[in-house]
């Protein structure tokens, strides 16, 4: 496998998990929250678990965001830590 | 406070990296999970139970009993939202959005007022959404039927390829979502509604844990799927592949019915009446 590519992506899963803690809007923290799944997913796939990559990208990225997303928008966007 | 959580995480990561070091190299062919376990599954998965894809087999025959407790596992999760966030007394919210439909004019009506609750002139529309969807709707309506052909060759295929029955309900919940979001949660619920989602989690379920008790019945160890052989008319090795089939329909079904249950309780706060 391509290692820039690899090391692209695992600075990107880093980038954004530290992101998805940090930012103040819940909702942002949930988009943030659904691209690392996906940048995860991406890197199980590199390294040949095709099975773990597909649960990855279902749950993490597409049906948990969506309930993410849902619970912030019927309680509070903001946080105060 | 902070400056102690700080200390702690920057403790607690550097004894993880500590635990790391010592964990063999990645694809290490000397580590012991590819020395023991992984070459026994790699050269009689197919002369045990004719799969090609070896992770299916391990997922739903070789420790088929843990992935009916992670189906399980999700069951409980489903359930137990229902319980802390379901309103169970009625309650009817503040005010109500109608739109008179020959002639587009949006009403509000207040608590306590007369609803045009069943004539065909009005219909009901969502307190935080009034603008037409057209777009939104006609789009939903051409690509929900693929999501879930996708979602049914993904479960069914999963003999083969990657996928199985956590990814295809996974998916085939995402494209009832998808509608819900698309036109409205009330349309939604009455096409599947609470009960039925709550009896087919319960079903898929079911049938995974009898198809376990059925191989018991035939004087075989539970989920021992080649005692099923007589009921397909095949031989052991086949059947094996077909009771793999019958388990991942169920887990599909009950994570398909966990996921929409989770929507509509979440994008509703428990009152199953005004979503997204």
């Amino acid at each position: 496998m391509i290692w820039q590519i690899e090391l692209i992506i695992l600075i990107l899963v880093v980038l954004f998990g530290i992101g998805a803690l940090a930012i103040r809007d819940l909702l942002g923290a949930a988009i943030l929250f659904g691209a690392y799944s996906f940048m995860l997913c991406l890197l199980w796939a590199i390294m040949g678990a095709v099975d773990v990559a597909f649960t990855e990208a279902s749950v993490g990225a597409g049906i948990s965001t969506v309930l993410f997303v849902s619970a912030v928008l019927r309680t509070t966007r903001r946080t105060d830590n | 406070m902070r400056i102690t959580g700080l200390i702690l995480f920057v403790l607690m990561g550097c004894l993880l990296f500590y635990g790391v070091l010592d964990f063999p190299v990645w694809g290490d062919p000397l580590s012991p999970a590819s020395s023991h376990l992984s070459p026994y599954y790699i050269e009689h998965t197919m002369a045990d139970t004719s799969v090609p894809n070896i992770v299916t087999s391990v997922l739903a025959d070789y420790r088929g009993y843990d992935t009916m407790f992670e189906t399980i596992v999700i069951f409980t999760a489903g359930i137990i939202c229902i319980f802390i966030l379901k309103t169970f007394k009625a309650t009817r919210s503040e005010s109500r959005k109608y739109r008179h439909i020959p002639t587009g004019i949006t009403l509000r009506i207040e608590k306590g007022g007369k609803t045009p609750e069943d004539s065909d002139h009005f219909e009901r529309i969502d307190s935080v959404w009034i603008p037409y969807d057209l777009v939104i709707r006609t789009t939903c309506r051409m690509v929900i039927p693929f999501i879930q052909v996708f979602a049914l060759y993904v479960i069914a295929h999963g003999h083969h390829s990657p996928g199985g029955g956590f990814q295809g309900g996974v998916i085939l919940g995402a494209s009832l979502v998808l509608f819900a979001i698309g036109f409205n949660l009330r349309l939604a619920i009455s096409q599947v509604g609470e009960k039925i989602t709550v009896f087919m989690c319960a079903l898929g379920v079911f049938i995974y844990a009898g198809t376990g008790i059925m191989c018991m019945f035939l004087k075989s160890n539970f989920l021992d799927y080649s005692a099923l052989a007589p009921f397909w008319g095949t031989d052991p090795v086949t059947a094996r592949s077909h009771g793999i089939l019958i388990v991942e329909i169920g887990v599909g079904m009950a994570v398909m019915a966990v996921m929409i249950l989770l929507y509509y309780t979440l994008a509703s706060a428990g009152k199953y009446d005004e979503g997204l």
